[in-house]
């Protein structure tokens, strides 16, 4: 417990040295209620970064997702992301996206099991939708794990975030960061309209991280 | 007073000019706490006075951040110092560097700028190498960034990807690190005192800076207005001129660029019973490092305009602390190596 305190300072430290990660509450402040954040996704970093900009306060009552291939493959790293992080994996890729017939999805519960959990019992999450990272710049399109959220907790506050400049930290392949300022931007929440369509939901949660780019 | 302070090692006359420059802070931060609660009270002033207002304290903060940095520097020695110049120069870089776009094929060429150059370059100053500090980046690593750009197989815009990276690396480690290499100077007599020397540079260089931003400020261009120039009178008029470059920048003219120097030179000049030099080779050393600085200064704004933003602070918001600090060191870095060899080569040492 106190290795993984010591280590979280010290990350904390390499990040702020490297990154800023800088946290700009441009629609909502940091408020501790249970929230889901949903950002773009770039990097493998994008995870440590929006870690890193949360205020003390709210990192330890916010769980961030995980791809497990990625952050449980050494020891290290699972140690690193469970006791540090407190994160929650998933595997890779999220739910399945629903077929454009509309026939329902094998299952859509599995993969998302563990953080209806994580918000059963209270806690806010980090979700990256489009599910693997992005090379273009340009987010993909959200798979629909957002949407079943939503649905199935209407209480939770719904916060897009937006994160800049991670990639250059470390683009793909690489194992070295180099020191690039960073931001993470949170924009206004979103609700989920009775009725609404899932595809437009989801297009619409895209649109929200994508308007904070340029705020 | 004067023979006393000369009879004072030079420890201690480095403690007096220390306990001379917080003493002072310390005065205009009362003041300036006393008429900002005498305003929160009734306030009696305008918007615009008010911003000025905000302006002058932040840069009161900046004036205190930097004398703390630099006592702290002094007390613990050059080696210490060494490494907070390194430290500014790696936030420097990471500014400039954030702002100029890399592409993937960068990434190793920018772990060899922060990671290789950075440090070596402080260290090779440390360790007072003086022949290979000033030619380490310009011949070395003027080579060694290029090729491991073209080992990363990626030539779209290969030169001027190449050339931003030069560039922040020569102003952002090369320029500062001269600062510290003052420390290790060593004239005939003036053992110790070095730290004297770093202050000189940038107490004239922040001075000429200060005064051309004030002129700039108080007397800004406007097109002629009947009203407005009988108001400000004969000076107000002839200080009042159109900026010179103003697609670059739209504060700078020759005739405040001219006083800024006249200014600081003179301020330099009477600062010269702390330097090595006599009063004239004191006032043509703080109008060199002037020049440079300025002109430095301005160089920089062209850069930033072709960036399209006001300022090296990303967006404005400032959470991190390192946010614009490229800002505050520009004159500097530009300054330091020309002051640095100025001295060097005109007193051999």
């Amino acid at each position: 417990m106190f290795a993984a305190k010591l280590l979280g300072w010290m990350l904390l430290g390499v990040v702020r040295l490297l990154t800023g990660a800088q946290a700009r509450w441009w629609g909502c402040p940091p408020k501790a209620e249970q929230r889901i954040y949903f950002a773009n996704h770039q990097s493998h970093l994008d995870l440590v970064m929006i870690w890193a900009a949360l205020p003390e306060e709210l990192r330890s009552i916010t769980r961030p997702i995980a791809a497990r291939d990625y952050w449980a493959n050494t020891p290290m790293k699972r140690w690193i992301t469970t006791e540090v992080f407190n994160a929650i994996y998933v595997e890779r890729g999220g739910t399945p996206a629903p077929a454009e017939d509309g026939a329902p999805p094998p299952d859509p519960m599995t993969p998302l099991q563990p953080l209806v959990d994580a918000l059963t019992s209270g806690d806010s999450i980090i979700i990256f939708p489009e599910g693997t990272r992005g090379h273009t710049g340009e987010p993909q399109k959200f798979k629909s794990g957002l949407f079943t959220l939503a649905q199935m907790f209407p209480d939770v506050v719904l916060v897009p975030a937006w994160i800049d400049n991670v990639q250059r930290v470390m683009p793909k392949g690489e194992v070295v960061p180099v020191p690039i300022l960073c931001s993470v931007t949170f924009g206004a929440p979103i609700v989920l309209a009775s009725g609404e369509e899932r595809r437009a939901f989801l297009d619409r949660a895209r649109d929200a991280v994508i308007a904070l780019r340029h705020v | 007073m004067n023979a006393f302070l000369r009879n004072l090692s030079s420890t201690h006359q480095v403690a007096a000019l220390f306990l001379i420059v917080f003493g002072v802070l310390a005065l205009v931060s009362i003041a300036t706490l006393g008429v900002g609660l005498r305003e929160r009270r009734n306030a009696a002033h305008g918007e615009a006075w008010l911003r000025e207002f905000a302006d002058f304290r932040a840069l009161l903060r900046t004036t205190w951040f930097m004398a703390v940095v630099f006592w702290i520097g002094w007390a613990l020695g050059p080696g210490v110092a060494t490494l907070l110049f390194a430290f500014i120069a790696f936030f420097a870089l990471r500014e400039f560097i954030t702002l100029s776009p890399t592409r993937r094929g960068d990434h190793r060429s920018l772990i060899l700028a922060f990671f290789v150059v950075l440090p070596v370059q402080f260290l090779l100053v440390g360790t007072a190498r003086f022949d290979l500090f000033t030619v380490f980046i310009p011949v070395y690593v003027f080579l060694a960034i290029p090729v491991v750009s073209a080992l990363a197989n990626d030539p779209s815009q290969f030169l001027e990807r190449n050339a931003k990276l030069q560039w922040g690396i020569m102003v952002c480690v090369y320029g500062l690190s001269h600062v510290p290499a003052l420390l290790l100077l060593s004239f005939p007599d003036y053992e110790g005192k070095s730290a004297f020397l770093v202050f000189f540079l940038v107490f004239v260089v922040q001075t000429c800076m200060v005064v051309q931003h004030l002129i700039a400020r108080r007397f800004a261009y406007l097109p002629a207005d009947e009203a407005d120039v009988v108001r400000r009178g004969l000076l107000g008029r002839w200080l009042a001129r159109e900026p010179f470059a103003p697609h670059v920048s739209r504060s700078f003219n020759w005739v405040s660029w001219g006083l800024g120097m006249a200014i600081a030179s003179v301020v330099g000049a009477a600062m010269s019973f702390i330097t090595p030099f006599k009063f004239g080779q004191a006032l043509a050393m703080a109008l060199i490092a002037c020049v440079a600085g300025s002109m430095g200064h301005l160089v920089m704004k062209a850069l930033k305009r072709d960036r399209g933003i006001p300022s090296w602070g990303q967006k404005g918001v400032g959470v991190t602390g390192a946010n614009g600090l490229l800002d505050r060191v520009d004159a500097l870095c530009f300054a330091a190596p020309v002051f640095f060899h100025s001295v060097r080569w005109y007193f051999g040492v």
